[in-house]
């Protein structure tokens, strides 16, 4: 149980509100990866991810004292471009930049480069765990008190081959294909501006689960912190917006940032997600 | 609170337990050899674990018909040996958890079987794509394990297992967890061995770690995992203790270190003030030392700015197992809490002729039964991710 109430100050994402919710928005590039070189280097989903992070550290000040990045199944088509191009010239000249670029932490590194920034950088790739786990220790460093900001987030991109792969899989028959960044400030001080929201804790379970032993499972969660009733966010309310892709709890986060409204009741909002046999559940409340 | 280390488990080209590492490195006998697992057009040496895939399932036990990326059975192997040597059982009450880590993933499958699929992606079985995730290797190890804690998968290149052995080593000082599994598998495979082709950083010879000659890395594969344990629960006397650990970003390129080594140098400062331990009472330390002209000029330097000129005995081991990438900090690990365990002080094959700049000189012999006190262990990766950590001889600290 991680119990270190962290405070989320700012949230960013490849999305956008639309009429009936949010639709997928890539952000301007150019506005947040200046360098065109870079920019032009970077794979789409390495610039949706490091545009998203760049942006939500915009006009930030004060240190950022960790940076932590999580992906799924990381950069897919840079691997798939390295792959053929070894497979092509029969390995004699491979290109080595999408080798480069498809290593897991490529994010979290060019946002160190970009920010110049020293500190505490790590990446999370562990299927429907990557954003939770990245959730998981920005609450540990700040409960520590080895970090007073920290930046966490999530990129997952959708390719061709992943779409073909895991449609043949069967993927597709509740949810759409989804891809998609968002990051967070977190802080372990409260920001100035209120309403604040408050991640309370985070619980990752594996194993094959009936809806009904889910939701016992997340009552038994928020029973731990005392609480009776909370409105509990299901994979239906969210995916309908984003697809579906390992890291999406970091949209239904940044989701709840931007619809206060959800907190109307006073209850506290729990995240509830399933991935393969991953189960998470990220406990929300507000400070109104 | 003391985080102690119980188990340890690892496997590598030199052996396919801790008693045959020690073995190996008492022989001076390097795992170096030609590329036997794929057919390859790289002529280069590499450090193969010597176990075909259906060697390692019939060891662990596994059906053979059953589907496991090369990374899978390393990081079983390794990690169910360090648990049994821990003596930790899994329905004991404790919060167990597994912090597992690697660079490949499930890579060795998949690119055997991607050509048939991109011929035609109505084709290729989808099994063989099921293991591709580097999430993949952890479910599959914290699943035979019995593993009912938290699971997860770090991956910063070459520092990814010193980055499970730090997180695993925070949340139990937290209290989130009692014990914990933490290392790292890879497995070597076609996509690594062009990847560090492309970049040109090969050796076409054996390595040569902090030697003026050095011209580049091996490759290796294997998997180092230890078992993390907090002090009011350990059943045993622990090995040592992972007093301090560090991570610092390099902020300078997405694959080279800086001339300065400033990532390198604030990981084992940090890591070495976390524990409370001087440089002057480093007794050993086991170099990131991949080969490459880039990596031990950049962490030399750091090392000479931390240290002063006091080099405490320092050796890179990668001439043994080759670069195990994700692997390398789980099996460095194992190394340096043998260093303690036994006083050892592994020598740095291949070394002739100091590097210009500096004159360092590493240890050169194998030496068994040294007063060691204090190990640093570095482990520094793509996109300057730098991580260092430091194993302490245990010292009680219950009443």
């Amino acid at each position: 149980m991680l119990s270190h109430p962290v405070y989320i100050e700012r949230a960013t994402a490849s999305f956008q509100s639309a009429e009936n919710g949010f639709v997928f928005a890539e952000p301007d590039y150019k506005v947040w990866i200046k360098n065109a070189n870079m920019r032009r280097r970077m794979s789409r989903m390495v610039r949706m991810g490091v545009a998203t992070g760049m942006e939500c550290l915009d006009g930030i000040t004060e240190p950022i004292d960790a940076i932590l990045t999580a992906t799924g199944y990381g950069c897919l088509t840079d691997t798939e471009i390295f792959m053929n191009s070894f497979l092509d010239t029969d390995e004699q000249q491979p290109s080595p930049s999408s080798f480069i670029q498809s290593t897991f932490n490529t994010i979290g590194a060019q946002l160190a480069i970009l920010t110049d920034n020293h500190q505490y950088n790590n990446t999370y790739v562990h299927r429907g765990f990557s954003f939770e786990s990245a959730l998981a220790d920005a609450i540990s460093l700040l409960a520590e008190g080895d970090a007073r900001k920290v930046l966490a987030g999530a990129t997952d991109e959708m390719t061709p081959t992943l779409n073909t792969l895991l449609g043949r899989m069967g993927n597709w028959k509740h949810y759409a294909p989804g891809e998609g960044a968002a990051f967070f400030l977190l802080s372990s001080t409260p920001p100035e501006q209120t309403p604040a929201i408050i991640i309370q804790d985070i619980e990752m379970i594996t194993g094959d689960y009936t809806k009904e032993e889910l939701q016992h499972l997340a009552d038994n969660f928020i029973a731990k912190h005392g609480i009776q009733t909370a409105k509990f966010i299901s994979p239906d309310s969210y995916k309908c917006f984003c697809g579906e892709y390992p890291t999406s709890t970091s949209f239904a986060l940044w989701m709840a940032c931007k619809a206060p409204e959800l907190f109307k009741t006073g209850l506290p909002i729990v995240i509830c997600n399933s991935f393969l046999k991953n189960h998470s559940f990220i406990l929300l409340r507000s400070t109104l | 609170m003391n985080v102690c280390i119980t188990g340890i488990g690892c496997i590598s080209g030199i052996g396919n337990d801790v008693e045959a590492h020690l073995q190996a490195f008492r022989q001076g006998k390097s795992g170096l050899g030609k590329v036997t697992l794929f057919p390859t057009n790289h002529h280069v040496p590499v450090s193969e674990v010597k176990l075909s895939n259906e060697g390692l399932k019939e060891r662990l036990g596994l059906p053979s018909s059953k589907v496991y990326s090369r990374t899978s059975l390393l990081g079983l192997s390794a990690a169910h040996e360090a648990l049994k040597d821990s003596g930790v059982t899994i329905n004991s009450g404790l919060r167990i958890g597994l912090i597992s880590s690697t660079s490949t993933g499930g890579m060795d499958v998949s690119e055997n079987h991607y050509p048939t699929f991109r011929e035609n992606p109505t084709k290729g079985h989808l099994r063989y794509f099921a293991t591709h995730d580097a999430g993949d290797s952890t479910e599959k190890i914290a699943d035979h394990l019995g593993i009912t804690g938290m699971r997860t998968t770090i991956s910063t290149a070459c520092s990814s297992a010193a980055n499970s052995l730090l997180l695993a080593a925070r949340l139990i000082r937290q209290g989130i967890l009692d014990v914990a599994i933490a290392g790292g598998t890879d497995a070597l495979c076609k996509f690594t061995l062009n990847g560090f082709a492309s970049l040109m950083i090969l050796d076409n010879e054996p390595c040569r770690p902090f030697d003026n000659t050095r011209a580049g890395l091996n490759l290796g594969e294997g998997a180092g995992y230890v078992v993390l344990q907090s002090e009011a629960t350990i059943k045993r006397k622990p090995y040592a203790t992972l007093s301090g650990y560090a991570n610092a970003n390099d902020a300078y390129h997405q694959t080279a270190s800086s001339a300065e080594g400033t990532g390198a140098f604030l990981a084992m400062k940090a890591a070495l003030c976390r524990a409370g331990v001087s440089p002057s009472q480093v007794d050993y330390i086991n170099g990131h030392g991949t080969g490459t002209p880039n990596n031990d000029a950049s962490e030399s330097t750091a090392i000479n700015r931390l240290f002063e000129g006091n080099i405490p005995p320092f050796s890179s081991t990668k001439a043994f197992t080759g670069h195990t990438l994700g692997a390398a900090g789980g099996i460095e690990a194992v190394f340096s809490v043998l260093s303690i365990e036994y006083g050892i002080l592994y020598p740095n094959l291949n070394f002739s002729t100091p590097m210009e700049e500096n004159g360092m000189i590493p240890v050169l012999t194998y030496k068994e039964g040294e007063q060691i006190e204090n190990v640093l262990s570095n482990s520094f990766g793509f996109g300057g991710n730098n991580t260092s950590l430091l194993f302490q001889r245990y010292k009680s600290t219950l009443c």
